[in-house]
């Protein structure tokens, strides 16, 4: 685990929520009963990291303690717990490679070894100029297109390390990019493209999408 | 009611009974430890697994309910199998460092690896440490120890009212931790010693003491304040080592408060262990018993205006003997009342606490008046916080607003807010109307002013406005500061036939004034020529102004009958000797009495007891509440405006042994000067 989940030594001492945010807040607690209202605990959190620079300072758990009138050690238990609220300050781009088994099988070891040295540091660190941030996580769900690596909200898909080179340079010179697959493949269709039910699918009329461009 | 078999017993339970409860019933022992009998369920720790037959897998008993025709098999090879991985886990980074840990020789986790730990590691990998906690001076923290059965957690949460202690982080990381450096500021916090089921949260004071198989138990009573807590006094060698708690379903249930627990250190400071006698040049000198008797027999052939003051924590013997003693030379100038709280004395059902404090769990709304429970007699607060927690019981106060660990309704501290609810009105009145069973709870020490017997009565007025008092509901109670207050009233060591109360014993320039342990007095008010005898255990203010000291012993060092809030007489047994020359109080008295020529009716602590049941039927039942009738106390009369005060300054120092207690005045520092700095 990276150190990004250990609390930050240095922390600001305010946090207020900005006015479009408190009237999110509104809106997530409409959906609880007023005696319920701590069940908003997890987006709370989400909304303050994402006003936040992507981590959550103490201030901000108390603050949202406050709000729903927990106390404050219970905010720190969820914040804590899980491994999306950041608790001390990342990069601009906060790299999470996937490194489970189907990715492991097909190469993220590689890619995560690429990131490292492209990027001049270890898992779990920060580059100096804050723009990139690199931990390994377990499973994010994309396993047909492995290997993989959240950044921020994004996935990027189908990876090698040349790929991730010129991803970790788009994003270094803030160039859009695709987002997804990166070989082109659509959704999670074999990397072949179809291979079965092809005669029933021409009888029903319905295109076939290929595989890999 | 299901009925099931248990390891081949049939046992029929209470709907909702866990398999564990019901294995007790049967008498049989599951291993547990995170399934704590006053604490909602968990099931974190998994020691508890039974085989329960057509179950998959092994189950937690503690958070399975009973069902009917269930076959539970609790002592099977897979449930030893399953216990003794589930142990295997536990110990992969439980550090084994028994020898040094204070929790050996009573610690759940070594008792339950003798019969399901193994006796070699399989485990090669580093062990993890976690760093230490700082819980204040009562809580030492060893992290390391830890198996986050979340024991303290839960009690910090549902039963002190103070949520800062948490699970942190998760899988490997995980850690018990207050939150950011926050002690736990409650009065129940070394309760948190003894639900630790290992070496994690240990006693400070306790610290590399003693180990428990050396020490031996005596049952007493805590007088540190009115609700009289069972106690186990702990004592090696002589001296009181630790003190624990005594379970009592009716009074404390498992608890006690930081004060009960941690003052002992108090009772070896500070000690008189010798007689003085004040000689010409005004300085206090050492004698033997036989001249500090001279003393006081020479002034007593001379003296007329007689007065005796009992203590805070006088016991009912020493009481009873001095009112023998004061009643032989035509005395009535008894009290109790060294702060001269202004309550109707006469009639019980006005100064008791009626509802008795396992009835306050039936009640559905509690209203405070001039009181703080918290600090006034922190077990009932921890019931009344029970009640809150468990039954949704509304609680209102009309006084001094106070940090009480429950949300409260603060109606203010206008007296006239009093007047109001007599008469049916108020915010309140609509919901004590409503209420199946209301409870009140006024504050004695908030009736230390004039207009005190006014508004006694003026609450016996809303106690009846709003029927607080039905045929098989007695609502109305009393909260009082002191170990002494009940068994006092119950004998009468108050002052009668125009005797003098403390505060016209003190206009009224006694001759001689005895106090029992009285240290509290205003002594500002003292004349000079009065003689002063002081028997007590320890040196005060009360030493200081004395003329004679007779040196007596601390709670712990007699046997001696203390009579509660609620009025039920308990029993205390001594556990030590007392200090040097010391002797138990009645006994002093007792032998002054020979010495005076006034000699008391009885030589041993059985005939003292078999006279005080004939003055009062209640001792025969100790440990026993006998309701009384009720009827109107207090008298009518104009009311001031000046609101209700509680008087308690600092919870820790509210006696003389407490305030020679280094413990206590750590926990000043920690707690109550932390806070105003703070402010500050």
């Amino acid at each position: 685990m990276g150190s990004v989940r250990k609390i930050a030594t240095k922390q600001p001492t305010e946090f207020k929520f900005t006015k479009e945010n408190l009237k999110e807040i509104d809106a997530i607690l409409k959906k609880y009963p007023e005696s319920r209202k701590k069940s908003g605990v997890m987006p709370l959190l989400d909304l303050a990291q994402r006003q936040h620079d992507n981590w959550i300072p103490e201030v901000a758990m108390k603050e949202i303690a406050t709000i729903l009138g927990m106390p404050p050690i219970k905010v720190f238990e969820v914040a804590t717990f899980y491994s999306m609220y950041n608790l001390s300050p990342v990069g601009k781009n906060y790299i999470q490679c996937c490194t489970t088994t189907p990715c492991w099988l097909r190469g993220s070891s590689d890619i995560v070894d690429f990131t490292k040295k492209h990027l001049g540091i270890e898992v779990g660190e920060t580059t100096k100029d804050g723009k990139f941030t690199l931990v390994e996580v377990e499973c994010l769900g994309a396993c047909v297109n492995a290997p993989m690596v959240q950044i921020n909200d994004d996935y990027y898909e189908d990876l090698t390390p040349e790929i991730m080179k010129d991803v970790l340079e788009d994003l270094a010179s803030d160039t859009k990019r695709e987002i997804g697959s990166q070989t082109g493949r659509v959704n999670s269709l074999s990397s072949a493209g179809a291979t079965s039910l092809l005669k029933e699918a021409k009888k029903a009329k319905i295109t076939i999408q290929d595989g890999d461009k | 009611m299901p009925k099931l078999t248990i390891d081949g017993m049939e046992v029929e339970v209470e709907n909702g009974t866990s398999v564990l409860q019901a294995a007790e019933q049967l008498g049989i022992e599951i291993p547990r430890f995170c399934y704590h009998d006053k604490l909602s369920v968990p099931a974190n720790c998994r020691m508890c697994l039974v085989e329960v037959e057509g179950a998959p897998k092994p189950m937690a008993s503690c958070a399975m309910s009973c069902a009917p025709d269930m076959v539970v098999h609790t002592g099977s090879e897979k449930v030893h199998k399953a216990r003794k991985a589930v142990m295997e886990f536990l110990l992969i980074n439980h550090p084994l460092d028994c020898p040094i840990c204070d929790q050996g020789g009573e610690c759940d986790l070594q008792d339950q690896s003798v019969a399901y730990g193994y006796d070699s590691s399989r485990y090669d990998e580093p062990k993890r440490a976690v760093k230490d906690k700082d819980l204040g001076p009562l809580v030492k923290t060893v992290m390391t120890r830890c198996i986050h059965c979340t024991r303290c957690v839960r009690f910090s949460d549902e039963i002190a009212g103070v949520p800062v202690m948490g699970l942190l982080q998760r899988g490997e990381d995980t850690e018990i931790s207050n939150c950011l450096g926050e002690t736990v500021n409650s009065e129940m916090s070394g309760n948190l010693v003894d639900i630790c089921p290992v070496g994690a949260l240990t006693a400070k004071p306790y610290e590399f003491n003693a180990r428990p198989w050396e020490l031996s138990q005596t049952d007493a009573i805590d007088v540190m304040d009115a609700v009289g807590s069972n106690i186990s006094l702990c004592t090696r060698s002589g001296a009181i080592i630790r003190i624990q708690p005594r379970m009592n379903e009716d009074i404390n249930e498992v608890w006690i408060a930081d004060k009960t627990r941690y003052i002992y250190d108090g009772l070896k400071k500070n000690r008189l262990d010798k007689s003085y006698v004040r000689n010409a040049k005004g300085k206090l000198e050492a004698v033997n018993w036989e001249d500090a008797f001279e003393a006081i027999s020479n002034k007593f052939k001379t003296s007329e205006k007689i007065g005796a003051i009992a203590g805070d924590m006088a016991d009912v013997e020493s009481m009873f003997a001095l009112k023998g003693l004061m009643n032989e030379f035509e005395s009535n100038n008894l009290d109790y009342r060294q702060r001269g709280e202004n309550y109707d004395i006469s009639n019980p059902a006005g100064y008791r606490f009626n509802t008795t404090i396992a009835g306050l769990e039936e009640s559905d709304l509690i209203l405070l008046i001039g009181t703080n429970p918290r600090i006034e007699a922190a077990m009932v607060n921890s019931r009344i916080r029970k009640t809150v927690f468990n039954n949704g019981t509304k609680v209102a106060l009309i006084g001094e607003k106070a940090d009480l660990n429950y949300d409260y309704d603060y109606l203010g501290n206008e007296l006239s807010l009093l007047e109001e609810l007599a008469s049916g009105k108020g915010s309140i009145a609509k919901q004590l109307k409503a209420a199946e069973k209301p409870v009140i709870i006024l504050g004695a020490s908030a009736l230390n002013r004039k207009d005190g017997s006014a508004i006694h009565n003026l609450v016996y007025k809303i106690a009846e406005k709003f029927k607080i008092v039905t045929k098989d509901w007695n609502g109305f109670n009393m909260l009082h500061q002191n170990a002494s207050t009940m068994g006092a009233l119950e004998i009468g060591f108050t002052p009668s036939k125009k005797g003098l109360d403390t505060a016209g014993m003190l206009k009224a320039n006694m001759d001689i004034l005895y106090l029992l342990g009285a240290d509290d007095l205003d002594f500002s008010k003292l004349d000079k020529d009065t003689f002063v005898i002081y028997q007590g255990s320890h040196g005060g203010e009360g030493a200081k102004h004395a003329d004679v000291i007779l040196p007596a012993s601390a709670y712990t060092e007699k046997h001696a009958i203390y009579m509660n809030l609620e009025a039920r007489p308990q029993t205390s047994r001594q556990a030590v000797f007392p200090v040097g020359e010391a002797k138990a109080d009645w006994k002093i008295i007792r032998a002054l009495s020979e010495y005076l020529d006034k000699k008391l009716p009885y030589d041993d602590l059985l005939e003292l007891r078999d006279s005080l049941r004939k003055t009062s039927e209640v001792f025969d039942n100790i440990g026993e509440v006998i309701p009384v009738e009720w009827s109107e106390f207090g008298k009518t009369g104009k009311i001031n405006k000046t609101g209700l005060s509680v008087d308690i300054d600092n919870y820790y120092q509210t006696n003389i042994i407490a305030r020679s207690s280094d413990t206590m005045s750590e926990c000043v520092d920690a707690f109550i000067n932390k806070d105003d700095k703070k402010v500050a």
